[in-house]
């Protein structure tokens, strides 16, 4: 009965959002103050009965109900608890119930942490996510249904998950990755809601800017889970494949990213206002259009989903519907004067613009690389795949173009800036990084250019950074002063610009400095790679709860001292004969040690071993995690709090303006 | 042009990309040209890796072979790498074609993680693979007797894939399938 129970609670879920993407707005519309009031509940009730849904497909799976399809095809009876939970969403099914039940959480908080918001514009961005959710909700009833029985013909026992997908990092990377995906649908609506009002203002962009910022943040944290796990799961060492599946993700991202600097400008100076609503359409089409490429079948990727051609059509069209309509009222509605408010070349705004420029022509190269091998078969020329060296040879000196204006942003000024004032403010900094980054390379023996290249970027950044939190803290009377002061905002602009420091750096040591073996190794054999020696010391085979495995333990020294013991291990999944590797790796600040099974050669109990030596490779993650918590640290800006009490007690007032 | 009408450029630009998304429902990234299916192989005239004498079509009369298409920057190679020196152990033929690659680099994976071809071809400017329509390394061709391609399959070979699928297949072209690599049982 639970599985019906699920099935009836998500069509009432449809027809609660077919009424929240329809009422309010036609309130808006007539002024009717009763049917606008009604999307804030109606908005909770789609949270309710999405949650319940929800709910009644996890409770199939942790019973291992093998009556309903998905469990049979995606759980079995031995896998461990916490596994028969995420299995939910490792499926095209219940992951698509995982993105309807995140639209719903994000359409709850935004009824209700913007009830100081004219009921008019939260009537129309509840419509709007009302909307996207009527387009998913019947995307997985009609063509993808989670609860679909298979009665007769139930299974003894399901055929398991997927071992890759078995690991602690798949657990939270989806509901991650959806958040940040799904949490942009936000700051579209408020767009859409903003052009169907006709008013683009400096509010519009100080309402939709905390939501951005969360959204992008969890992105953040996603993209970085989802390449962490590639890097010890998939046994190869790897963190970044440029698979279409990973740059789907990444596209919203780069998109996003610009959006975030983008509402800054709008936000404080009024400028780029139809630029920054275009900007929000786009990176929630990418999030669409990434949907559509994972589940439709379009293109070849190690992470796509079970296609079908109809699951296919129904995004596109549902993608044609959201993003042509939005572009067509945008191409109707958004200004298309150029705002009065004038900058000078030399001031913020130039090098906001500079970011949203580098990040947009990002963003269209991931683009066109992705789609390159669809638009050459369309056109019938042929069979392309696209690989990493085109991305690697566009975006590598795009980045490279971009640190230099991120290093002068936070240090100047709105409106108009001098070169003469950036010289005094950065000279120092400036001839710090190029010493230190010039320098420390030498340390590591070899004297890499990229490396020297990296440092000096992430070392300017750095540098001017602490220079100018330096000066702000001083200006101030007393310390705690000044620390009270500093608005969260800035702290978060400065965690996050730091964390994309750490993650140049990071990035350009690890492919420059990584020193890889592939040997064939025996019992008692040892090998050194980059000072460490790594000595093959046991073999030993035993039984997991749902695999079997051979282990082999290594004892890694340096300079005759034990540095840490590892034990990779080769499972064989028991329900689905799959073969996994696990890599054992010890990590460090400043390297990774990796050791991986290959297969066993001969006959004599020699394995094929490969070792990894990763400098700096968990920097690349941890400036993400700067990033995401710079992201998140924003949002507990006063101005977003006093905005909201100032607005409490003001609501009657401001209400009555926004409806005469 | 007018203001307003720049607005309308990002509606067009994803129109125009709509249709193409639209085409590309229609089109299955791993169907392959069959043209070459039933064709004989192309000709060529390349060198081998493991001693650089010159090697063309005759290499694959007179026995059914596996024509494997690898290189060192293909990951799902590695993947398959052991797969396939289980198949030559069991006394499959299996010609390697290292495609766009570095010899060197070659010669080092082979000597590192065994050799299962029985001959390696060179082609480092992907003229062969041009020939065979080759979208992606690994790619493996199923060549009878007489040259002729009678088989393409685009992806890793596992032990699944060459049980329920492959096994079959080079049974039906005319191949000796060992018995441990037969079929799985019923």
């Amino acid at each position: 009965m639970i599985p019906e129970f699920g099935h009836f609670a998500l069509i009432i879920a449809l027809c609660l959002a077919v009424l929240l993407a329809t009422v309010p707005l036609w309130g808006a519309w007539r002024r009717n103050t009763g049917a606008m009031a009604l999307a804030p509940g109606l908005a909770m009730g789609l949270l309710v009965f999405t949650g319940i849904a929800f709910v009644c497909l996890t409770t199939a799976f942790l019973q291992d109900d093998f009556s309903v399809e998905v469990v049979a095809n995606n759980s079995n009876s031995l896998l461990p608890p916490i596994y028969k939970f995420s299995a939910v969403w490792g499926n095209h099914e219940g992951s698509l119930l995982l993105w309807v039940l995140i639209l719903a959480v994000w359409t709850a908080a935004v009824a209700l942490f913007s009830r100081e918001l004219p009921l008019l514009v939260l009537s129309r961005v509840l419509a709007v996510m009302g909307f996207v959710a009527v387009g998913f909700l019947s995307f997985s009833l009609l063509t993808s249904n989670p609860f679909a029985r298979l009665i007769p013909g139930t299974p003894a026992d399901g055929q398991d998950l997927n071992p890759l997908l078995q690991d602690p990092g798949l657990i939270i990377h989806p509901p991650l990755l959806y958040m940040g995906y799904v949490g942009f649908s936000v700051a579209f609506a408020f767009a859409i809601a903003a052009l169907l009002g006709g008013r683009l203002d400096a509010s519009w962009a100080r309402w939709s800017r905390p939501w951005t910022n969360i959204a992008w943040a969890f992105l953040t944290l996603g993209i970085m889970l989802g390449s962490w796990w590639a890097y010890y799961e998939l046994g190869w060492g790897g963190w970044w494949f440029w698979d279409p599946v990973e740059n789907a993700s990444f596209m919203p991202w780069l998109a996003g990213t610009a959006l975030l600097h983008s509402l800054a400008v709008t936000e404080k100076r009024g400028l780029f206002k139809s630029w920054t609503v275009l900007l929000a359409i786009f990176a929630f089409s990418l999030s669409l259009l990434g949907t559509f490429l994972v589940r439709s079948g379009v293109l070849t990727s190690v992470h796509a989903f079970a296609t079908d051609p109809a699951r296919g059509l129904f995004i596109l069209v549902f993608l044609a519907i959201v993003v042509g309509g939005s572009l067509t009222l945008y191409a109707l509605r958004a200004p298309a004067v150029n705002s009065r408010v004038s900058f000078a070349w030399l001031s913020r705004e130039t090098l906001l613009l500079v970011n949203n420029v580098v990040f947009l022509v990002a963003t269209l190269t991931v683009l066109f690389g992705t789609l390159f091998p669809l638009l050459m078969d369309a056109l019938g020329q042929g069979k392309y795949s696209v690989g990493p060296p085109y991305f690697n040879a566009v975006f590598v000196p795009l980045m490279a173009l971009l640190v230099p204006f991120m290093g002068l942003g936070p240090v100047s000024r709105w409106k108009r800036d001098s070169a003469q004032r950036w010289k005094a403010e950065l000279l120092l900094p400036t001839l710090a990084a190029l010493a230190c980054g010039l320098t420390l390379p030498l340390l590591h023996g070899e004297y890499n250019l990229w490396v020297a290249l990296a440092l000096v970027l992430a070392g300017w950044l750095l540098l001017g950074l602490l220079r100018d939190v330096w000066f702000r803290l001083r200006a101030a009377p007393t310390l705690a002063r000044g620390l009270r002061r500093t608005p969260a905002s800035y702290w978060g602009m400065v965690l996050a610009h730091l964390g994309f420091a750490a993650c140049v750096v990071g990035v350009v040591a690890t492919s420059q400095y990584s020193i890889e073996r592939d040997l064939k190794m025996e019992v008692g054999q040892a090998e050194t790679l980059a000072g460490y020696r790594f000595e093959f010391v046991e073999l030993a085979n035993f039984r997991g709860p749902n695999y079997l495995a051979d282990e082999a333990r290594f004892v890694v020294s340096r300079n005759g001292e034990e540095v840490a013991r590892l034990a990779p291990q080769k499972r064989r999944y028991l329900a689905s004969n799959q073969i996994m590797t696990e890599a054992a790796i010890d990590a460090g600040l400043f390297r990774d040690l990796y050791v991986a099974m290959g297969e066993p050669v001969g006959q004599g109990g020699a394995w094929a071993i490969r070792l990894h030596y990763k400098p700096m490779v968990r920097w690349m993650w941890l400036g993400a995690i700067f990033m995401a918590v710079g992201g998140f640290v924003t949002v507990m800006d006063k101005r977003y709090r006093r905005q909201r009490a100032a607005r409490a007690a003001g609501a009657g007032e401001v209400a009555h303006g926004a409806q005469a | 042009m007018a203001p307003r009408l720049k607005l309308f450029l990002p509606l067009i630009l994803f129109a125009v990309l709509a249709l193409f998304l639209f085409r590309g429902l229609s089109l299955d990234p791993r169907a392959m040209p069959s043209a070459l299916i039933d064709k004989p192989f192309p000709v060529f005239s390349l060198p081998a890796l493991e001693s650089g004498e010159t090697l063309d079509r005759s290499l694959l009369l007179g026995k059914v072979s596996l024509v494997n298409i690898w290189a060192t920057w293909c990951i799902s190679c590695r993947v398959e790498h052991p797969y396939l020196n289980q198949l030559t152990e069991a006394g499959i033929h299996i010609v390697g074609v290292n495609y766009k690659d570095d010899d060197a680099a070659a010669q080092r994976w082979l000597a590192d993680l065994g050799n299962p071809y029985s001959v390696n071809i060179v082609d480092a400017d992907g003229n062969l693979g041009l020939d065979l329509g080759v979208y992606g390394a690994p790619e493996t061709y199923f060549v009878d007797a007489e040259g002729v391609i009678r088989y393409r399959h685009v992806g890793v070979i596992d032990e699944r894939v060459w049980r329920s699928k492959l096994a079959a297949i080079y049974a039906e072209i005319g191949g000796e399938l060992p018995p441990a690599l037969a079929e799985a049982g019923p």
